[in-house]
Formats: C-alpha cells, structure tokens, sequence
C-alpha cells in the first residue's frame, strides 16, 4: 500500500525564546516492511544538526533553531510503500540486545492487577501464542476512550480505569509481557485511518514484543490486530517518552503551546501487484 | 590476633624502599613534628583544598588529614603494579566496546547477561557507537590493598570520574617544600606530569570531525559540588577552561562554548557530571545540569565525552566479579592483580560455604553502599550474626560476601610517635590513544589504631605515595 503522510507540528511561545534545540526521531524505519518513496523534514529558521541511526535502528536527527523566535514549524511530509509482514519485524538492522527492553520504566511497571493478567500464559513453551493472549486480554481490559487518560498516566492507573488510548494499550502490553520475562518496547509511528468506525489514530502507537527465532513482533491492542500494511513505523523505546517523536528545550522564558496535525492517506499504485 | 603486613619493618629490619626514611624518623622529636605538622595544616588551607574523597559526603569545608610519613613502594614493586594496572584498565575497556557493540562476552557464556543489560548503569543510548579511539573510560581508577609483599588485591575499579588526584598532586607538592631535603636523599618518581598526561590524553581522544588542535573543557556541576576544589584545580593544571552547563550549547552539528570574544568550539569534554545529567533530550529530562542535544552531536561525531557515556557498566559491584574473566577473554592473559575472593550467595555452593562461615566474613548488599546493610563477622555479635543469616537466606541473590582482608600498614605519625596504621591505594590510569600510569596515586590511611577503615569520613586521612627510581 502506497501511504502518503503530512504531519505538522507547531509550536508557539507567548514570549519569544532565545534558542531551541530538538532531537527528532522522525523517519520511517528501514525493514522488509516498508520501502521509502520520498520523505522530508523541515523546521522553520532551523539548522541541521549531526544525523545518526542508533543501536534501535531508529534515524536520529538533531536541530538548532537561534532566536529570538516565537513560532516553530516542524514539517514532515512522505510517502512510504508498505507490506503486510502480520507484525513482523523482518529485515530491520539494530544491534540493542532483545535483554535491554526487559527494564522496567514508571509507566510500565507491572502492578498485582498487570501481571495478573499474565496468569495461565507460558512465554517459555509459546512466547507467540503468550504475546497474542496478552494483546487480546489488554484490549477487553482497556477499552479506548480518548480523554480517559493523559500524557503521564501509568500502565497500572489506565487498567484500574479500564479505560484509555492506544499508549495506555501499549503501556500495559508492554508492562504484562516484562513480566512474565518477555522483552517488550513501545513503539511510535502512523496509521492510516479506517472507514470502519474502529478507533483509529493518525498519530499512532503500539508495542513489540520480542519473541525468540522469529524476532521483533507488534502488537496493537488498540485495534485488536497486528501492524499490517497500514501502519508506518518510526521508532522504538522502552516507553512512550523513551519513544517520543520530537523531543526540545527552549531557552528563555516564554511559555511553550503546541498543535499537531497528522494526516495518512492511501494513494492508489498504478501497477498491479496480483497476478 | 592476625598478623599484619607492615611496609617498612620486616623481622625487625627496614625494607629497602624506607631505608631512608628511618633516620629522617628518628631526627624528628615530637616538638620538630608538631611544628611541620602545623605548617602542612595552614598550606593545605592556604590552598584550600578541603573537598571529601570518593563523594563521601560529609562538610565540604573540613580538611582531610595529612600525614606527613610517606607510603614508599621500591621500582620493583611499582612496575608490576603498573603492568597489573594497565592490563586491568584495557581489559575494562575492551569490555565496554564489546557490550555496547557485539556483545561477544555475553554471547560466549562468560558473563549473564542480565548483569550487563538489566544493569542501571547501561545506556541503551549508546549502543552501536563507537567513541574516538575504542576507548570509554579515559580515567580508570582502580582501589588497590595490600596483605603482603607480594598480595595486591582490587577492591573496586571507578570506570566514570574518579576523584581524588588533586590530593595525590598536592600531597606531593607539600611535602617536597615542607622537607626538600628528603627529594634529594631519594630517588622519587615524579607525578606532576600528570595534567600535562591527562590532557593530552583528552586530545588524543578528539572526535572524527576535529580537524585542528582540539579544545578540551572540564564540566563540573558547579562550585556546590564537593569535588568542585579538584574541577577547578585540574582546569587550572591543564590550560583549560572550566565549564558549566550554561556555558555550553549545541549549535548545528557542533558544541559551543560562551566566551568574551564569542562563541568557540569545544572537541573533547571531560565532564564530572553522572551520565543522568548530561543532556535532558537524551536522559534525565528535570536536570538543569547538562547541555540539551549534546548526544546528538557527541553520537553524530562532533564532540567526544570523557568518560563515554555508559562507562559506567564495567564497575558495578556486581560486574567487578568477573573483570578477571574479562583480561582472560579480550587479552588472553593472566590476571596480575587479584580480585578479592568473592561468594554469590545467589549460587547454591558459594551459599553454603557463606553460612558456615559467616563469623569470618564480611557479607554486602550486591547494591548496598556506604557500608548500609553490610556485616562484618568478625566485629559483630552472635545476635547480630544470626540475625543476618536469616536475611541472607530470605534473599540468597541480594549478598556477596568476601573474607575480611589484612589491610597492610605504614608508618604513621600519631599523636604518641610513630605506629603502624592500615592504607589502601587508588592509582589513576590514564586511557587515551596509549594507556598511561603516572608512578604514585593517592594513598589513603585509617588514622585510628586498630581501624581497617580508611574513609575520610570515618577518620581517614591521605599520604604522599612515593615510587623510588630502579
């Protein structure tokens, strides 16, 4: 599937600032799954900074923008040709070892009612089968309602609500899988949304579990389904904040605001893939 | 009673290095030495070195004491410290390039992997990146005691910002213009090399995209820092400017500094500010501390960090367990310096040997520190004992235990003369483009009698080290 993306973040302060500096993680991943067309990411007034791809993977990009500046615009605008790998992570080059993403983070920590909703499954005979189990079980224990929850709500606190949105699936995936002695990582990316009245996001996350002889999966409690061809993914970390798209700091005083608008669209593919 | 080994007496001889130093003993009456003692007292203040060792806390404005009898080691007995020294401090940097990159010691069985992975002090940020000539701990201290003429064994290594070496210079520097005298009568090595050392070493170490003279800053935390005494003081030794966060900022591809004649590049860092707190983007995002985007330049190649961020996972308690395995593993040698013998009372053997002879040990949390949570069996009770066999037991993984170890002894001068006192000694090995060991360190003594614990806090004090020339 052909998936164009418009994704503009705009950022504003009520003084002026003196300097912003960004670290943006805000290219599609390179795997078996998803193929390039054309991608650009502009910051307005902005100087490019070092670029590197880190032990995740992940394509990491620091700007500078000098001030005095009051408005910030973050462009990001692609196309990106997408398979249906059933959640597999095939053919994606990282070298952070699977050990790493069984750490624990606050929003992540595994409470009494997390890990109860491990109990029965066996990571050491089916880690596939345990890693499905637990993303149908989050998602008829959280059932997605936006506004439930907010940015720094906890895995623990979004299932004792019983409600949340798709970080909240993601946390909790993540917290009941380290549990049970899978390694499991957020991960942010797009979503094409549906015509279906399924709860969709543009915006999107979800969670990977990392299952042995078959590698990285994801799972999307969310929409009850693994990441097929209308998902883009970005990058990975061991929580949503770890997992952040653009990450800043301004200097000076002024208070910062910001709007975000993400759009995905399917463009058709002239040539015929079936035969 | 256990028999300590004394430095200088020998079966009622003088061992050869502090042949010299018996009749320099013997022409100090009491009064002579009250009077130099004094004298030291006031250049220490002058200079205002009054910082606590190691991070030990404590008032930072309280002055460690200084003993004027010098711990002597002969050529000998310094050149195969040093070989041990070095071997232990590439080995440990071998290791971090291996665990940050391919991993070969965990793949091999040597180490579990947990220890290196799960460990809080492993940055997952680093992973895939390479600091400027393979190295990650540019300074490596490495804590050193001695039970016998040949018997060095590691306590512990310091992989991140060691401190301490401004009192190894200083130390030094008091005692040759309090008794230049003794400087002449004995062939000692000198240490003042070593900032000049330390800060080629930092410009060895350049990142890819310096192409001209590299200009090396210290960032310090600022002046409330106990350590600040020793920041300003190496910057001073160096030529270098010291730095605070504030003064730093990311531009483009690059770091800078502010100065009064604009904003100047900076190539190489030595920072004395914990991995947390270096870039807000990066880790900790509440810390006022660091310089916002400075992993992005540091990992794109624009500025390099001393120690690399990360270093941090070769000297955890737990890890130090397996450092001998490290030398055999990447150098494929035989460890020089020993470990002190440690039991996991994790692993069903070592527990069973722990619990029988629990009087004798000295028993840790694996991430205990400060001497919180620890018994030491010989010095506790039979209640106290027993009370901890039962939480040993509870936890088996929690504790290591280790035999309590002779510290050796030098002599001191105490308030009756001269007697023996319990050292330990912390060399600083330098790791650059070449591995280097200036001849001396920082010893450190238990001022009160019969004490093993030479922490400045619990009445510790510091000597001037001497390395005598072959």
């Amino acid at each position: 599937m052909l998936l164009s993306v418009d994704h503009v973040t705009r950022y504003f302060y009520d003084q002026p600032v003196r300097a912003v500096v960004q670290s943006h993680r805000l290219r599609p991943s390179q795997f078996d799954g998803q193929k390039l067309i054309r991608w650009d990411v502009t910051v307005s007034d902005g100087q490019k900074g070092g670029g590197f791809r880190d032990g995740a993977g992940d394509w990491v990009q620091g700007w500078t923008v000098q001030g005095p500046v009051a408005e910030i615009l973050v462009q990001v605008s692609g196309q990106v040709e997408t398979t249906d790998l059933a959640g597999v992570l095939r053919g994606h080059k990282e070298s952070v070892p699977p050990h790493c993403y069984l750490r624990g983070t606050h929003p992540t920590t595994a409470d009494a009612a997390l890990a109860a909703l491990g109990e029965g499954l066996t990571p050491d005979s089916d880690a596939l089968a345990t890693a499905h189990a637990i993303s149908a079980r989050i998602s008829d224990a959280i059932a997605y309602r936006p506004g439930a929850t907010e940015a720094h709500t906890t895995a623990a606190e979004a299932l004792a609500l019983g409600e949340g949105v798709c970080q909240d699936h993601a946390h909790a995936l993540i917290a009941v899988a380290r549990s049970l002695g899978l390694p499991a990582r957020y991960v942010s990316g797009y979503l094409l949304a549906g015509d279906d009245g399924s709860p969709h996001e543009a915006s999107h996350a979800w969670a990977e579990v990392h299952v042995r002889g078959l590698g990285w999966v994801g799972f999307d409690p969310a929409n009850r389904c693994c990441p097929d061809e209308r998902y883009i993914r970005i990058g990975s970390g061991l929580d949503a904040q770890n997992a952040a798209l653009i990450r800043g700091i301004a200097r000076g005083r002024g208070e910062e605001s910001l709007e975000v608008s993400v759009t995905v669209q399917a463009r058709q593919i002239s040539s015929q893939t079936q035969q | 009673m256990t028999d300590y080994f004394n430095e200088m007496y020998q079966g009622g001889k003088v061992r050869e290095p502090y042949a010299r130093l018996q009749g320099w003993m013997q022409s100090m009456p009491a009064e002579l030495r009250h009077m130099k003692q004094a004298e030291a007292e006031a250049l220490f203040r002058r200079i205002g070195i009054t910082f606590a060792v190691y991070g030990e806390g404590g008032d930072p404005d309280r002055l460690i004491p200084f003993d004027m009898f010098p711990r002597v080691f002969s050529g000998a007995e310094w050149a195969r410290l040093e070989r041990g020294i070095k071997q232990r401090a590439r080995a440990l940097n071998a290791f971090l390039v291996d665990v940050y990159g391919r991993g070969e010691i965990v793949r091999a069985g040597r180490i579990p992997a947990r220890l290196v992975y799960l460990n809080d002090a492993y940055e997952k940020a680093v992973v895939g990146f390479v600091p400027s000539k393979g190295v990650y701990s540019h300074i490596v201290g490495i804590d050193l005691v001695r039970t016998g003429p040949e018997d060095f064994f590691v306590l512990e290594d310091n992989c991140r910002t060691p401190s301490g070496v401004s009192y190894m210079l200083e130390n030094r520097e008091i005692m040759m213009r309090m008794f230049p005298d003794l400087f002449r009568e004995n062939r000692i090595e000198p240490v003042d090399s070593y900032p000049e050392i330390l800060r080629r070493t930092l410009a060895s170490v350049a990142p890819q995209k310096c192409d001209r003279e590299p200009t090396v800053v210290i960032l310090t935390p600022g002046h409330y820092n106990s350590a600040y005494y020793e920041h300003s003081f190496l910057a001073d030794m160096m030529g270098v400017e010291l730095v605070e966060g504030q003064d730093l900022f990311v531009e483009g591809e690059f770091v800078f500094m502010r100065t009064t004649e604009g904003p100047r590049r900076v190539d190489v860092i030595y920072r004395r500010i914990d991995d947390d707190f270096i870039d807000p983007l990066c880790f900790r995002p509440d810390s006022m501390l660091g310089v916002p985007g400075l992993m992005d330049v540091y990992r794109s190649g624009g500025v390099s960090i001393c120690s690399a961020p990360g270093a941090g996972v070769a000297d955890d308690k737990a890890v130090y367990t397996y450092v001998p395995e490290m030398i055999r593993f990447y150098l494929g040698e035989e460890p020089i310096l020993k470990n002190v013998p440690t039991w996991q009372c994790g692993k069903a053997d070592d527990l069973k040997y722990v619990l029988a002879h629990l009087a004798d040990l000295v028993v840790k949390e694996v991430h205990g520190s400060g001497g919180y949570g620890m018994l030491v069996g010989p010095k506790a009770t039979a209640e106290q004992v027993e009370a901890f066999r039962a939480r040993i037991i509870a936890d088996p993984d929690n504790y290591i235990a280790q035999p309590t170890l002779a510290l050796s002894t030098t002599p001191t001068f105490v308030e009756e003369g001269v007697a023996p006192r319990h050292v330990d000694l912390r060399p600083y090995c330098l790791v650059g483009e070449r591995v280097e060991l200036v001849p001396g360190g920082l010893t450190r003594v238990a001022l009160t009698e019969g004490s093993l614990v030479v922490n400045s806090s619990q009445g510790g004090g510091v000597k001037d080290t001497w390395v005598l020339a072959e």
